[in-house]
């Protein structure tokens, strides 16, 4: 979905530079105080420009005007970065956009395929409406399957092209708008008017327009525009200090309103106040090339401090089902019959466990499939009475099942031993599953189905890194706590909830939540409803029902269930890149301090060139070295915005001191070092 | 809570306005009478000379001069110069005293506490440097011989409390008594 | 000279921890020692003043209002009794009643716990002013002031806010009168006077006429340390023989303004439940703390490099007293202006440019243990602007002992360290392009600014020194500095109270790996960083006018 290719890149360049100069427009730039006062000042320098030109300037055209430009770059550098950020939105708003066609929709009367249908367009659609979508045909907006099954194509929505099923009832009913049917039919009722849809609600996400300051976010622009006053106050009264330091001393002349306007421009935080809603729109696009999208920054942040995982074991933790591990056999029947019997009883069985049997038989016996048919088999499917299944063949029944419900097939109690294998499988955290035939002779049982979750493979490092940066990974199941402590022993996670129900996970979530902590989690069926919408951070499935997506706060489109883990890092990562610019904005005052401040005073106390550290070659130099350096820094600093400072799985103090050492101590240094190279430029270009 | 504030204001206006202090005058005269008076010195006929504590001003060569005083040793209204370090009131009036003090104590070093105000222009001490350098001309005046105002500086001399806090002093008001008795005064 | 400044520190480090200790025992409502003294007087305290249960907590806006509205009353009752003292016993020198402006400035200067001193204290204040007007207030301006950081830490650290009468009782009554008490009878012991007697009429060995001032002088010179109040009994401070007698009265001034101030530190690790917290704070205030005192030690034994070509070696002794020399000088200056009491024994307008740079460096950071109560709950203010600068790059939003710091908070806290250098700048300019206000300068040039900027600093900071060569009593001084001061001490109060309410009533955050800590050396050098970027720096351009500017031109002649 992102967008690539050379010629885009170059067309979002292009918007960014026309969008910066449109961002200089007073009405858009005073959302931004800190910028505000730098378009101020730079508007400020230019009219003293123009009175330089005309004779009547306080310093040289050169250098008023020199200081006037800028100024000026520096906003736009900070409008560029902005809509850099934008622009990349915009490209796949534009995607998302095409999706979007004004189909024609056939509104039918009543929810039957064959009943009679109007065409109108889709954007006439309202919430409730019915409507029939054939082979070939878009699905007008969102809705929810009511009849029919369907391959449905939503790449435009989620970037994967393989199509996905799409039937009525259950967890799969759900269909966005913009998205093609490709076989079948489907009948849906319309669950979003036009523009309300899944489809507008992303695309306005993605273009960041309707994009609201997050709480961190304003909280940070309160202290920016705090220190902006404070230093609009030093400077401002720098005047009148100067003014009397010239007349008492009787040397030298005040300081210049350029001068002023300069130092106020480098002791203001332009930096991070240039770099700031850059910062927070390419965290939102971060998560959307992840193919998440997140309905609230307030989410996004409240990823990055998440401190419980709530994790489904089936998908996230273990490989989706249960597979088959070993046949155990009865007391005098050989494996090889086990298996063979096993085998049978699951030829039919197209459950993933039942197929894992006959995975293992032929790995293992090398029993080859058999035909059903050719067996004149009748196959018996799992009841929720019987609670077990298997295959009738002429003279011979075999079953497969729980223990118990095979015992009652039985009619008499297992042996020994092969309740002793139940027990120590399920003890295991393993399923035990009963083989067992019947022919003129009765019935026995013959042995043992050891069924097993499988861990995914890197799962285990994977909490352990969770765990040392303060992150308590919970697993969520609903197999019995013995079957799943055993489960979560082996996976590494904090703690499992077994037996879970939507109650207990939604009581477990107010548990930790009254202890302090931030819970994510994700979900995708109608029960998990009233979880994620507890949870701070839900994210829903996109294959889930609506209830679900509408609960969440974040969706994702890949339906990944290993995404949460993701979405923490990246919530991580934008605070991390937020911090660490505004320690690297505030620590470069000190450079641009002593680079001014003895400049500014030249004439009135000499001997305050001692402060010159850098010697820097002359007062018009220093200033314009620092105030160019001021402005360079923003565009350099863009791609860290863009691509946010990397993010490791440690604790917060080693994190804490090797940012601080990068970016604080770097933030003091590298002023230091670019002012003074900017000055040997400007000594060389003859410019001072 | 207007009322509460009164109250509180009241109540402890008097605990601390005037039951603290008043208590600790009682407890003054009755334990150091002689310092909550002012440690003050008096002549045999009762008369008050001055205080221990407080400078007062010598100017007649034979008897040791305190250091310059930014209020004239006026113990009713003390002050210093207040003079900033660059000022240049204070080279001035540094330059013509170092000036009349080598014409007064010829050959002697300039001793740095005597020619500087003091904080509470009511210093009493002076440093034993500042004391000795005086010696040849108040030996001059009053006819004592050196060595003997030597030693009678160096009895006079305070050492630093403990060994450690403060610096080494002389006591002008002090000092001069002891010589006025030399003198037999 | 480095031992008696070392061995001073170190006493002041050895009170450290059981005074904290108390402290926190007395306001966390633990039984503590003297209960069966003070617990009967106590409710005598609250029967009197209406209290019905000391035990009910206020919220933060019925704290601030307690506060706000005892300091009015006392105010009121200050005021008069300035204005009408010649009606009042104990004014054996028959002083008159003050001038309404000086006595509204010299009201607010003292409620606020600056004791800026615009009149001159043997001249022009009766005994009864003195005790009932000065002594009173040094010590509830103290104790408004630690009952607010009380108030603020129990905040902070997620309880309830408690209840100001009880503070107030607690703090002056199991605090402040025994501790002046004792101290009040070792300074009598070394020389202060304690008397009501008339000023003594002396006839000087040259037969000159001296007129001795006296008076209730150790009661006063106490609290006016331990309270970190300031104001002499005399005009000269505690430079005055009189107030301040020996060394050992030196060394014990000294302990006195630095005790509380530094024990609250501990108490703040003790309120949050970890003792590292509070020494980590320690470690960053003793830090600027040693670093600044050493660069006065240096300054001021160096000395004068004018005076030197005159012939005047060695250590600058003009304003000083000879007693204590440059040593105890230097420290004194450098305590008082750390712990914001404001109180001399040495001219600090004759202070080398360096010295006088401290002293100004540290009222304008004004948290280096700083004042009663507030410089803690400054330097507190600066570790949450610490956090929320930093503390992202951990990861998570910020959060301070397990609250998170947000929009309402930082809002609060963007209003206080906003203004104290607002009230600094703002009315130093406008004094230095006035007619009014360049007639009090007595220096010409980078000096004439450093007495001005010191005056506003030393108001807004509530210290209450002064460069002494302005002269202060006039209208534009008196109004202005009174402004300056009331500004500084309450607004900053009611916002970090405020602060404090919110903070209580969140959720506190489970700590984990994940959490910033602010209890570890690398916080305590963030912390230190931080106050320099944002205190400090803000006033580079006018210190490089001022002081800086000054020792460059004394050194370079």
């Amino acid at each position: 979905m992102a967008a690539t290719g050379a010629t885009v890149k170059r067309s979002i360049y292009r918007e960014a530079l026309t969008d910066s100069l449109k961002k200089l427009d007073p009405r858009r730039q005073v959302r931004n105080p800190v910028m505000f006062v730098v378009e101020v000042g730079s508007v400020l320098t230019s009219v003293l420009f123009v009175q330089a030109l005309l004779g009547h300037g306080e310093a040289s055209p050169r250098f008023v005007g020199l200081v006037a430009l800028w100024l000026w770059f520096t906003v736009l550098f900070a409008n560029f970065a902005e809509a850099l950020a934008e622009g990349r939105g915009k490209a796949q708003a534009d995607s998302l956009r095409r999706a979007r066609k004004d189909t024609m929709a056939k509104l039918l009367k009543e929810p039957k395929r064959d009943a009679e249908h109007t065409v109108v367009p889709a954007s006439k659609l309202r919430q409730g409406d019915v409507v029939l979508v054939e082979a070939g045909e878009f699905i007008p907006s969102d809705g929810e399957v009511l009849v029919g099954v369907a391959s449905v194509d939503e790449s435009a929505v989620t970037g994967e092209s393989a199509p996905v099923i799409r039937e009525s009832g259950g967890d799969r009913s759900a269909v966005t708008g913009g998205t093609r049917v490709l076989s079948d039919w489907l009948v849906i009722r319309i669950s979003a008017n036009s523009g309300e849809t899944f489809l507008d609600r992303m695309i306005a996400l993605v273009e960041g327009a309707k994009r609201k300051k997050t709480p961190n976010e304003i909280a940070l622009d309160i202290l920016l525009a705090g220190f902006t006053i404070i230093f609009l106050l030093v400077v401002a009264t720098l005047l009148p200090y100067s003014i009397f330091s010239v007349n008492a001393m009787g040397q030298g002349s005040p300081v210049t309103v350029t001068v002023l306007v300069a130092l106020l421009v480098c002791l203001i935080p332009t930096t991070i106040g240039g770099l700031l809603s850059a910062i927070g729109i390419a965290g939102m696009d971060r998560l959307v090339r992840r193919n998440v999208l997140a309905m609230s920054g307030r989410a996004i942040e409240a990823a990055g401090d998440v401190d419980v995982l709530l994790l489904d074991k089936t998908g996230t933790i273990t490989l989706g089902n249960r597979q088959a591990v070993a046949f155990l056999p009865a007391a005098g029947v050989t494996e090889a019959d086990l298996a063979s019997a096993a085998q049978l009883s699951s030829l039919a069985d197209e459950t993933p466990e039942g197929r894992s049997i006959v995975v293992l038989a032929k790995e293992k016996h090398g029993l080859r499939g058999r035909e059903v048919q050719s067996l004149h088999a009748g196959f018996v499917p799992f009841t929720a009475q019987t609670r077990m299944s298997g295959v009738d063949l002429p003279g011979r029944q075999v079953r497969k099942g729980a223990a118990d419900a095979v015992r009652a097939w039985l009619g008499n109690d297992l042996p020994d031993q092969v309740k002793q294998t139940v027990q120590d499988i399920a003890r295991g955290g393993g399923t035990p599953l009963v083989v067992a035939e019947g022919d003129v002779a009765g019935r026995r049982a013959l042995g043992v189905v050891h069924l097993k979750d499988i861990v995914k493979g890197g799962i285990r490092e994977r909490f352990g890194q969770l765990r040392r940066i303060g992150i308590k990974t919970v697993m969520i199941t609903g197999d019995n706590p013995l079957t799943a402590a055993a489960i979560a022993a082996e996976a590494g996670v904090d703690d499992f909830l077994a037996e879970a129900t939507p109650e207990t996970k939604l009581k477990l979530i107010r548990e930790y939540q009254s202890g302090g902590r931030l819970v994510a989690m994700t979900g995708d069926g109608t029960n998990d409803a009233p979880a994620l919408a507890q949870a701070d951070v839900a994210v829903a499935m996109n294959s889930g029902t609506q209830a679900a997506k509408e609960a969440a706060n974040m969706i994702d489109l890949d339906s990944s269930p290993t995404k949460l883990i993701d979405i923490v890092e990246i919530g991580k990562q934008l605070l991390i890149t937020r911090g660490a610019l505004t320690t690297f904005s505030i620590a470069n005052d000190v450079a641009k301090y002593f680079a001014i401040i003895p400049a500014a005073f030249a004439t009135v106390y000499p001997q305050l060139g001692v402060l010159n550290v850098m010697h820097l070659a002359t007062p018009q130099s220093a200033i314009l070295s620092a105030v160019i350096f001021n402005a360079l820094i923003i565009p350099a600093l863009i791609p860290l915005a863009l691509r946010g400072v990397g993010y490791r799985p440690v604790a917060a103090s080693t994190l804490l001191r090797d940012n601080l050492l990068l970016y604080g101590v770097g933030g003091v240094i590298a002023p230091f070092l670019g002012i003074k190279l900017l000055d040997l430029l400007l000594v060389l270009l003859h410019l001072t | 809570m207007v009322s509460k504030a009164v109250r509180f204001s009241l109540v402890f206006l008097v605990l601390c306005g005037l039951f603290y202090p008043l208590a600790t005058a009682g407890l003054a005269r009755l334990i150091f009478p002689r310092q909550a008076e002012g440690s003050l010195v008096r002549a045999g006929d009762g008369t008050v000379i001055g205080s221990d504590l407080i400078g007062q001003s010598f100017t007649s060569p034979e008897y040791f001069h305190g250091r310059i005083s930014a209020v004239n040793y006026n113990a009713s209204a003390s002050g210093a110069s207040n003079l900033a370090p660059s000022d240049p009131a204070l080279l001035d009036r540094v330059k013509a005293d170092v000036a009349r003090w080598r014409a007064d104590n010829p050959g002697q070093p300039v001793p740095a506490d005597l020619l500087t105000t003091s904080g509470s222009g009511l210093d009493p001490h002076i440093s034993p440097e500042a004391a000795d350098a005086q010696i040849p001309r108040v030996a001059q005046a009053t006819g004592i011989d050196a060595a003997r105002l030597r030693a009678l500086v160096a009895s006079h001399t305070e050492g630093r409390t403990f060994g450690v806090f403060g610096e080494p002093r002389v006591n002008v008001l002090e000092l001069n008594l002891a010589l006025r008795q030399l003198l037999g005064r | 000279m480095v031992l008696q400044v070392t061995l001073t520190l170190l006493i002041a480090l050895a009170l450290v921890v059981p005074t904290g200790r108390y402290l926190y025992r007395v306001f966390a409502g633990d039984p503590a020692l003297g209960d069966r003294v003070f617990l009967p007087v106590e409710r005598l305290v609250y029967r009197l003043i209406g209290l019905k249960d000391p035990g009910e907590s206020m919220g933060w806006k019925d704290y601030a209002a307690a506060l706000v509205l005892s300091n009015a009353a006392m105010a009121l009752l200050v005021y008069l009794i300035f204005r009408l003292q010649g009606l009042f016993p104990w004014n054996p020198q028959r002083v008159g009643g003050m001038e309404p402006i000086l006595a509204l400035n010299t009201t607010v200067s003292f409620l606020t716990n600056t004791n800026l001193q615009h009149y001159g204290g043997e001249t022009t204040l009766s005994y009864f002013s003195q005790m009932a007007g000065i002594t009173f207030l040094m010590f509830t301006s103290a104790a408004s002031g630690f009952a607010a950081a009380i108030a603020f830490l129990r905040g902070i650290t997620g309880r309830p806010l408690g209840n100001f009468w009880a503070d107030m009782t607690r703090f002056i009554l199991r605090v402040m009168l025994p501790t002046s008490l004792v101290m009040a009878l070792l300074l009598i012991w070394q020389g202060s006077p304690q008397t009501l007697s008339p000023f003594v009429q002396a006839t000087t060995l040259e037969g000159a006429r001296q007129s001795i001032a006296v008076g209730p002088v150790a009661s006063l010179e106490s609290i006016k340390h331990i309270g970190t109040n300031g104001g002499g009994f005399f005009a000269a401070n505690a430079a005055h023989p009189y107030e301040n007698p020996t060394p050992l009265t030196n060394l014990i001034l000294i302990l006195a303004m630095l005790w509380l101030p530094t024990s609250l530190v501990y108490t703040f690790g003790l309120f949050a439940r970890n003792a590292r917290q509070g020494w980590t704070f320690f470690a960053a205030a003793s830090l600027l703390f040693l670093v600044l005192l050493g660069n006065t030690l240096v300054a001021e034994s160096r000395g004068n490099p004018a005076l030197h070509q005159q012939g005047l070696a060695g250590a600058s002794m003009e304003g000083k007293e000879v007693r204590f020399g440059p040593a105890q000088s230097a420290l004194f200056a450098t305590v008082t202006t750390a712990a914001t009491t404001g109180s001399v024994n040495a001219a600090h307008d004759s202070l080398t440019p360096m010295g006088g740079f401290t002293a100004m460096v540290l009222m304008m950071l004004n948290s280096v243990f700083g004042g009663k109560g507030v410089g803690l709950m400054n330097l507190v203010t600066m570790a949450m602007i610490a956090v929320f600068l930093v503390g992202l790059m951990v990861g998570r939003t910020p959060e301070f002992l397990r609250k998170k710091l947000e929009t309402q908070e930082i809002v609060l806290l963007a209003i206080v360290i906003l203004l104290h250098p607002l009230i600094i700048l703002a009315p130093s300019a406008v004094a230095l392009v006035t007619a009014a206000g360049k007639a009090s300068i007595s220096h010409a040039g980078f000096h004439g600014l450093s007495q001005v900027i010191y005056e506003y600093t030393s108001a807004g900071a509530n210290n209450g020194s002064e460069f002494g060569g302005l002269a202060g009593n006039t209208p534009f001084w008196n109004i202005t500095t009174g402004m300056v001061m009331f500004f500084g001490r309450y607004f900053s109060i009611i916002a970090l109270l405020a602060v404090a309410g919110f903070l209580a009533a969140k959720k506190p955050v489970p700590e984990g790996p994940g959490t910033l800590r602010t209890d570890t050396s690398l916080f305590a050098g963030v912390l230190v960083g931080v106050i320099i970027l944002v205190g400090a720096l803000t006033f580079f351009p006018v210190l490089a006018l001022g002081p800086i500017a000054e020792h460059l031109t004394l050194v370079g002649r």
